[in-house]
């Protein structure tokens, strides 16, 4: 036993890879028989990991879930930002020019929604429950459009620490819901095509939460989220620190 | 070579964060601004282009689609390596703030793509390694 461990912790990528596979292969297997297709077996892998990463951080403290522990060090290499990316842009190889070209306005559009509107709303319940100046509420706001807007506004307008934390939890909860119920709300969102994939990108946020949860929707609406997701955290950093907090201050002084 | 088609996707990822950080210095944000995004549209373009001079080989594409294969399983360890448990300490104003933006933008989508063109067209889901369902 001590000697597999050895040579998991050893080769801890491959290590990886085999237990991501086994992971797979159990929430495909689910998939058909518990719910006979109906949940995609991408949607049970992705809740499988999140509950594997709620257990690693009770176990370990620490804050990469299940990659803190160290059998399991190969999980954080593969699903790190390197990793993930690169394999985001290389679904790009899959996307059909016209069908891209035809949303992007769609698309910029949605993106700008995407922003203000998350923002709107985390300003507006930090207001209700007590948060009333402008740096804590346009901080918690910034939380509210992605979990790297949040800390990086809030250090631009010199929040405290507690907020930017909770400006990381409210980005953090927002990219955990979109990746588990974004499957179950598909349907409602009209999401069975390019443009609207586009459109979710744009408006959900977060790189993470998009392609997870148009993962677990349907495979081959990833790039066309992804392409638009990703400047969704450069836009919350570009517009966070600056015109929302200056409409923030003039709001409410 | 199957290694010609990582090496593409390879170039194209380190080219469009370079230019993401590039403009993020330009406008002075402390973020790569759509360095994925700009690496994406050029993969995009250099397979075109590759394309219409016959430059690309099934084997050069294969080192590009078992990356864009391998997408769910390093989402599921993404998923594996996030912070839950700080996620679940935020306390309310957190919890609030993040359900009223999640279902706000739900709401919002769907407005969008229901008023949006309807389209029979349905030639993307033909994808190069979408087959495996």
């Amino acid at each position: 036993m001590e000697m597999i461990e050895h040579a998991i912790r050893e080769n801890s990528l491959v290590g990886a890879f085999a237990f991501v596979g086994l992971i797979m292969w159990i929430s495909v297997h689910l998939s058909r028989k518990l719910t006979f297709g109906r949940v995609h077996g991408s949607a049970i892998a992705i809740v499988i990991g999140l509950a594997l990463a709620y257990w690693g951080g009770i176990q370990t403290g620490g804050s990469k879930g299940l990659a803190d522990l160290k059998l399991f060090a190969g999980i954080g290499l593969m699903g790190g930002a390197m990793m993930r990316d690169f394999a985001i842009v290389a679904t790009a190889f899959e996307v059909q020019v016209d069908e891209a070209k035809k949303a992007g306005l769609v698309g910029v559009m949605a993106l700008l929604l995407g922003t203000i509107i998350p923002f709107i709303v985390g300003a507006s319940v930090a207001w209700s429950m007590g948060y009333t100046d402008a740096v804590a509420m346009t901080t918690i706001g910034a939380g509210a459009v992605t979990y790297i807007v949040g800390p990086v506004t809030g250090a631009a307008i010199g929040a405290s620490s507690d907020l930017m934390a909770l400006a990381i939890a409210t980005g953090l909860i927002k990219a955990i819901m979109v990746m588990v119920f974004t499957p179950v709300a598909a349907r409602f969102m009209g999401l069975d095509n390019p443009r609207s994939a586009m459109v979710f990108g744009g408006l959900a946020g977060t790189v993470s939460g998009v392609s997870a949860g148009l993962a677990a929707t349907d495979r081959r609406l990833v790039p066309y989220g992804a392409l638009v997701a990703t400047f969704h955290t450069g836009l919350g950093c570009l517009m966070g620190p600056s015109v929302l907090f200056l409409a923030t201050k003039a709001i409410v002084g | 070579m199957i290694i010609y088609g990582t090496a593409i996707l390879a170039a194209c990822h380190l080219l469009g964060v370079y230019i993401g950080d590039l403009l993020g210095s330009l406008i002075g944000v402390k973020a790569n601004v759509g360095g994925v995004g700009i690496a994406m549209m050029l993969l995009i373009s250099a397979r075109v282009y590759l394309h219409k001079r016959g430059l690309m080989p099934d084997t050069t594409e294969a080192g590009v689609g078992f990356w864009a294969a391998m997408y769910i399983p390093v989402v599921v360890a993404m998923a594996a390596q996030q912070n839950v448990v700080a996620a679940l300490k935020g306390g309310p104003v957190a919890l609030i703030s993040a359900i009223g933006a999640v279902l706000l933008c739900a709401c919002t989508i769907a407005l969008i793509n229901r008023t949006g063109p309807k389209r029979q067209d349905s030639a993307w889901q033909t994808g190069t390694v979408a087959e495996e369902s």
